[in-house]
């Protein structure tokens, strides 16, 4: 069984202004805390900055800074350069992070950038599969068919016309020696694969799906439950590479349960179950969770 | 022998001073007509004669972002870009002067796309004057070194950024005698950086930067720094004539310089490397009985409002020759020239475009200028079509 830590002894503290049940923040604790206090942390704009960093106040114990939306990776590169220069490579870690419009989209290039000069950073993307900070609309990151506020299902439309980009096989093919999803919904893997991260030199990134609230439309109880249930259906997989190897993968039931199992839960995906092409678009979603069973050894 | 003096490039004059003010830092991504200063720099890096952290970063964004991260852990950083580059950069600019930190970039000035051109005017640095940054304009590429070397001790006494720029092409790649300090004689004046207390990335004393600031306080915030930016000037008067007294020269007051200014009825103002050009028009002039001087500006920002009027105060005619435009109104000195002179002169100020996309600026362009000045057309001149 886990230890019960005191609030105020995470370094992500109690205080800041995220929504009740909120995904994001529940990850980005376990990661901080995984990571341990010589860390200097360098993060994007979004909901994990606005919430936990309201001047003159903040919710981090660690070094920590903000500059813009799309850089914390290559702000990571300056402190991690200057780090070096005063000969603290290896003592103190840089972990940069940002949600998924940071990372799928306007950050997209400055993490290409940062993993080819192969600099010894983790990065983590918190992803809400949404731009969750400016009233959910769609990102690189957002599934086919969601509801968002720049997707919206009507007469000529059933939600997001497009697939999520799958960042997992594009931190692959720029030779990122550690490379790894995870879920809210599994705490302990979160913070084992932290760990596991900083075991490998060099770039190293952890993709982790983190429910939204309010911008999936779903309960304040239910981050923790649907982060399992993305896993279990396949939607979200949960796997592990280290230089390119698949190391691990998170199986799901031998019955897995169905993408609709998953869905129905969400008011992003309510459209589906009412429009009578629905059914035809679950079931490309299905597809989805097959294929992503059968390409990374999911049964 | 603390000082060299060799017949160099400018960008290889501006690569060799960076060596030896010794940032720990430098991010790196090239642009014409840039590329000299960074290129020289990987290859003090590459040979060993310099111990910085050379990034080669993937656009002129992450260079601006690298230097400001690096900046942020509490040591000495550089880059420099162009145009586009500087363009570019512009978030992370504005970012960088909010959070106070003492960056130094070049910037080789050249003109702006579209039309796409490769060579100079000063569109590039005049167009982000909002941003907070202190900057610094060469005339020569002595002026270029030895702005570099006060630009550090400026922004590290004062924790502002400041952009030091120099016309592309015509100084970059030009070759002039120029002495280049050695570092011990640089320590007399700019000793290693050491970054304040408490405001810095540091494990064992954990402090968050760049957090958000809500209508309560931004607006104090904003003010500061445009109290420490108007500030600046005192300090730059001071760091001049200590550099003075260290390097045994110096540029003007710091702020502006005064050529034949005293007994002048017309004074054209300027920035950059055209000061050269207009000084050597104003020694022909004269010796026809033309009174003409010239106020140089050397920085634009913080503006030197009153050293300007001061110098202009007898004066019947002031030209401004600007580099630079804003789209539809007119010169942008031209402009600050009048903003900084309201209701306090006389006399007639005028506004005239020179050189834009390199356009090559003659002696003939400036002596009409000095003609053209004292026909009041209301109108902005366009010179040298």
């Amino acid at each position: 069984m886990p230890k019960y830590t005191n609030p105020f002894e995470h370094l992500l503290n109690p205080g800041h202004t995220a929504c009740p049940g909120c995904g994001q923040l529940i990850a980005a604790r376990h990661v901080i805390d995984a990571c341990g206090p010589d860390t200097i942390i360098a993060n994007a704009t979004g909901c994990l900055e606005v919430t936990t960093s309201k001047h003159p106040t903040s919710s981090w114990k660690v070094p920590w800074i903000h500059s813009l939306f799309e850089n914390p990776s290559a702000v990571a590169s300056g402190i991690l350069a200057a780090i070096k220069h005063k000969g603290l490579d290896g003592k103190v870690k840089v972990l940069a992070q940002g949600g998924d419009g940071s990372t799928f989209d306007i950050g997209f290039g400055l993490i290409s950038g940062m993993w080819e000069r192969g600099d010894n950073i983790l990065y983590v993307c918190y992803d809400t599969e949404v731009y969750s900070n400016t009233g959910y609309q769609a990102s690189g990151a957002t599934p086919l068919d969601a509801f968002t506020r720049t997707t919206w299902p009507g007469k000529k439309s059933l939600g997001n016309r497009m697939f999520k980009k799958n960042m997992l096989e594009i931190a692959l093919a720029h030779r990122v020696g550690y490379v790894a999803t995870t879920t809210s919904g599994y705490i302990e893997d979160i913070k084992r694969k932290v760990k596991k991260a900083w075991d490998t030199p060099g770039p190293k990134f952890i993709h982790i799906l983190t429910p939204c609230v309010p911008g999936w439309g779903i309960e304040d109880n239910q981050a923790i439950e649907l982060g399992k249930l993305a896993q279990k259906t396949g939607f979200f997989p949960v796997v592990e590479f280290v230089n390119g190897e698949l190391v691990s993968s998170m199986k799901v039931p031998q019955d897995a349960p169905k993408v609709d199992e998953y869905l129905k839960y969400h008011a992003r995906f309510k459209h589906l179950f009412k429009d009578p092409k629905g059914a035809e678009q679950i079931k490309i979603l299905q597809k989805i969770c097959n294929d992503n069973i059968a390409k990374y050894n999911l049964k | 022998m603390n000082t060299k003096k060799q017949i160099v490039e400018g960008s290889h004059a501006v690569a060799e001073i960076m060596k030896n003010l010794r940032p720990a830092v430098v991010a790196a991504y090239p642009i014409t007509p840039q590329t000299h200063i960074v290129e020289d720099l990987a290859k003090m890096k590459d040979n060993g004669e310099a111990d910085f952290e050379f990034i080669n970063a993937e656009s002129e964004f992450s260079a601006a972002s690298m230097v400001l991260g690096a900046s942020a852990t509490g040591v000495r950083t550089y880059t420099a870009t162009s145009s586009q580059g500087l363009l570019l950069m512009t978030e992370v600019l504005f970012n960088i002067a909010g959070m106070r930190l003492p960056v130094v970039v070049t910037c080789a000035n050249r003109a702006i796309s579209s039309p796409i051109n490769i060579w100079n005017d000063q569109q590039d640095s005049v167009t982000i004057r909002d941003a907070g940054w202190l900057q610094l304009y060469a005339e020569t590429n002595q002026e270029a070194v030895d702005l570099h070397i006060l630009a550090y001790k400026l922004a590290e006494s004062l924790m502002l950024p400041v952009m030091v720029n120099m016309d592309g092409f015509v100084l970059t790649h030009t070759f002039e005698s120029v002495e280049i300090p050695e570092v011990s004689l640089i320590k007399k004046f700019l000793p290693d950086y050491l970054a304040p207390k408490d405001s810095t990335l540091d494990t064992a004393n954990s402090r968050s930067l760049g957090t958000f600031a809500t209508p309560e306080r931004y607006l104090e915030i904003r003010q500061e720094l445009f109290e420490d930016v108007a500030a600046a000037k005192k300090e730059i008067v001071r760091q001049n004539s200590e550099f003075k007294k260290v390097f045994g020269r110096g540029i003007g007051n710091g702020l502006i310089e005064e050529y034949k200014t005293k007994d002048a009825d017309i004074i054209l103002v300027a920035m950059g490397s055209v000061c050269g050009t207009i000084k050597e028009v104003i020694d022909q002039l004269r010796t026809k009985g033309k009174k003409v001087g010239l106020l140089k500006i050397i920085s634009f920002r913080p503006f030197p409002d009153v050293e300007i009027v001061k110098a202009l105060s007898k004066v019947k005619y002031v030209a401004v020759v600007d580099k630079a435009i804003s789209i539809g109104t007119e010169g942008i000195l031209a402009t600050e020239i009048k903003r900084a002179c309201y209701g306090q002169l006389k006399a007639q100020i005028s506004s005239f475009v020179v050189g834009l996309g390199g356009r090559d600026i003659t002696e003939k362009m400036i002596s009409d200028i000095v003609d053209l000045a004292k026909v009041k057309t209301g109108k902005i001149g366009f010179v040298g079509r």
